[in-house]
């Protein structure tokens, strides 16, 4: 009973669950680019670079401000939240009546510039950023240590997508976010502020990559190219899950943090490149993705 | 007297270079039924959409219920009171049909209970959980009218409220016109379809080329039917 797949049960379920903590990162972050891209019709390129903001805040705010853990939880989001609400006020309202491929060109700008600028400042190297006390340590789960502060990534994050999945599928502020979505001149016609809408959507999905970062400080090295070294595999997530697809984004993005995982155990030598592999093969027989639909 | 809720002053209005409407100029007053006639492509719909701001740059005055609305933004110009019912209906697929009755906010006060709606559209009751890409057309069109009762509007803008649907229900859509008309409701109703809208509409608009080419009251239509012929070709 020690091993499974001829695979030591240690190892399988070590990977598992660093499968299911990247994946929980996969999820928000592609929860936030869906989000964004079906209100916007943007894609948000510099989705990961706002990732990497929200760490960079969490570890600026406890090495020199004295800001702990749980209040950086709160606080770095809401600024890169608010970052966000400015970015889309002051450049991306104006690109609207473009062609989508303006949004994305002004947003891989922005990523660009967001990390030449950290990384000026900061070197490229990772700072480290210490596990807070209380989640440092591990839970013995009989078959294997499970650290406890990969339970809480993996908890916090699917937290976070249940809530969000649940306000825009079941309330009534949702409904008006699914129908601006669908049709933003008639939703308008009805009486609701849809430019409000879309600069508050755009603030929250920015909000969403930097708590992801802010959850990802702890467990990996805060560093300026953070971002774009996993943004690429966020968007092959949304690619794989469907653009625009609320509860595809969750799923896809935790179970191919799933599979990478479970790669590494396998056929390590492939583990970075399976999820581009899935997303050809996707992509051959359901070119909107697994949740998607046509438009 | 009656007094006006809405008038249209020399209103021109455009999609980026085209120019659509000439010179608009029409009042409607409360508790009217007004119907603009014309030829497809004659600026009926677009006159609807300048008065919510769905169109490109608007010039000229648009009055609703006292208040200039020219420069306000489509929603705000909603919370003055007004329903729009579009010619392709507007129901969100990604709605079912009671999501889609309850979504647009209330603008007003006074507007229709969901049981006053279900009473009035029993069809929509029975399929209240359905999807709303799987509705027929004649559920849809009367959910795309249920749905702006509910919200207190007093001035509503219909378009083409009785295109593509079976005579059966394009009877019950004149009843439910009539309904509304005895509860006080103001109604701008655009249409092709001359005998559905002449024994509902108080006065007719006939609209060419972007502009008011003339103005039939209900007493005059036997006079002038010379006049309706010519551009309507009934």
């Amino acid at each position: 009973m020690s091993e499974i797949f001829g695979i030591p049960i240690q190892a399988f379920m070590g990977q598992l669950m660093l499968g299911l903590v990247s994946g929980s990162f996969y999820a928000m972050l592609s929860l936030g680019l869906a989000v964004i891209f079906g209100m916007l019709n943007i894609i948000n390129f510099a989705h990961g670079a706002l990732y990497m903001v929200g760490a960079f805040l969490a570890w600026f705010g406890l090495t020199y401000l004295g800001i702990g853990y749980w209040q950086a939880l709160l606080a770095a989001p809401l600024a890169v939240g608010a970052f966000g609400v400015l970015i889309e006020r002051s450049m991306l309202q104006w690109l609207y009546k473009l062609d989508h491929l303006y949004g994305l060109l002004l947003t891989f700008g922005l990523a660009l510039v967001l990390e030449g600028l950290f990384t000026n400042v900061f070197g490229v190297s990772g700072q480290p950023y210490s596990i807070p006390d209380e989640l440092s340590g591990a839970f013995n789960l009989g078959f294997m240590f499970l650290p406890k502060y990969r339970a809480w990534v993996i908890v916090a994050s699917l937290s976070v997508c249940f809530a969000t999945w649940f306000v825009i599928e079941k309330t009534r502020l949702g409904a008006y976010l699914r129908a601006a979505t669908e049709n933003p001149q008639l939703t308008q016609a009805f009486g609701i502020n849809v430019p409000l809408m879309v600069m508050l959507t755009y603030g929250f999905g920015a909000a969403l990559a930097g708590l992801a970062g802010v959850l990802a400080a702890p467990a990996i090295q805060v560093s300026s190219l953070m971002g774009s070294n996993l943004i690429i595999v966020v968007f092959a997530v949304v690619v794989i899950g469907g653009m625009g697809s609320i509860f595809g984004s969750i799923v896809t993005g935790l179970g191919l943090g799933v599979i990478e995982g479970l790669t590494k155990v396998f056929y390590a030598e492939a583990s970075s490149t399976v999820v581009f592999i899935i997303m050809a093969i996707v992509l051959m027989f359901r070119p909107s993705g697994l949740f998607g639909r046509e438009r | 007297m009656s007094t006006e809720y809405l008038r249209l002053t020399d209103v021109h209005a455009f999609y980026g270079e085209s120019h659509i409407l000439h010179g608009m100029d029409l009042v409607v007053n409360s508790g009217e039924c007004v119907s603009l006639l014309g030829r497809n492509g004659a600026g009926r719909t677009t006159t609807l959409r300048a008065i919510l701001g769905l169109t490109g740059r608007r010039t000229g005055s648009i009055m609703v219920n006292g208040r200039e609305a020219i420069d306000l933004a489509p929603h705000q110009i909603a919370q003055l009171g007004v329903g729009y019912c579009p010619e392709e209906r507007g129901i969100y697929a990604s709605l079912s049909c009671e999501e889609n009755l309850l979504l647009p906010p209330r603008v007003g006060s006074g507007g229709m209970s969901l049981d006053e709606l279900y009473a009035m559209f029993p069809n929509l009751a029975e399929r209240r959980a359905s999807q709303g890409s799987r509705l027929s057309g004649g559920e849809q069109q009367m959910l795309a009218m249920a749905r702006i009762l509910r919200t207190g509007a007093r001035l509503l803008l219909l378009d083409e409220i009785s295109e593509g649907l079976a005579p059966v229900i394009v009877q019950k859509l004149g009843e439910i016109i009539r309904a509304l008309k005895a509860k006080g409701y103001t109604i701008v109703l655009v249409e092709q379809n001359f005998r559905f809208a002449a024994p509902l509409a108080d006065r007719m608009y006939i609209v060419e080329h972007g502009q008011v080419a003339a103005e039939i009251s209900r007493e005059e239509l036997g006079s002038k039917q010379e006049l309706l012929k010519q551009y309507l070709g009934v």
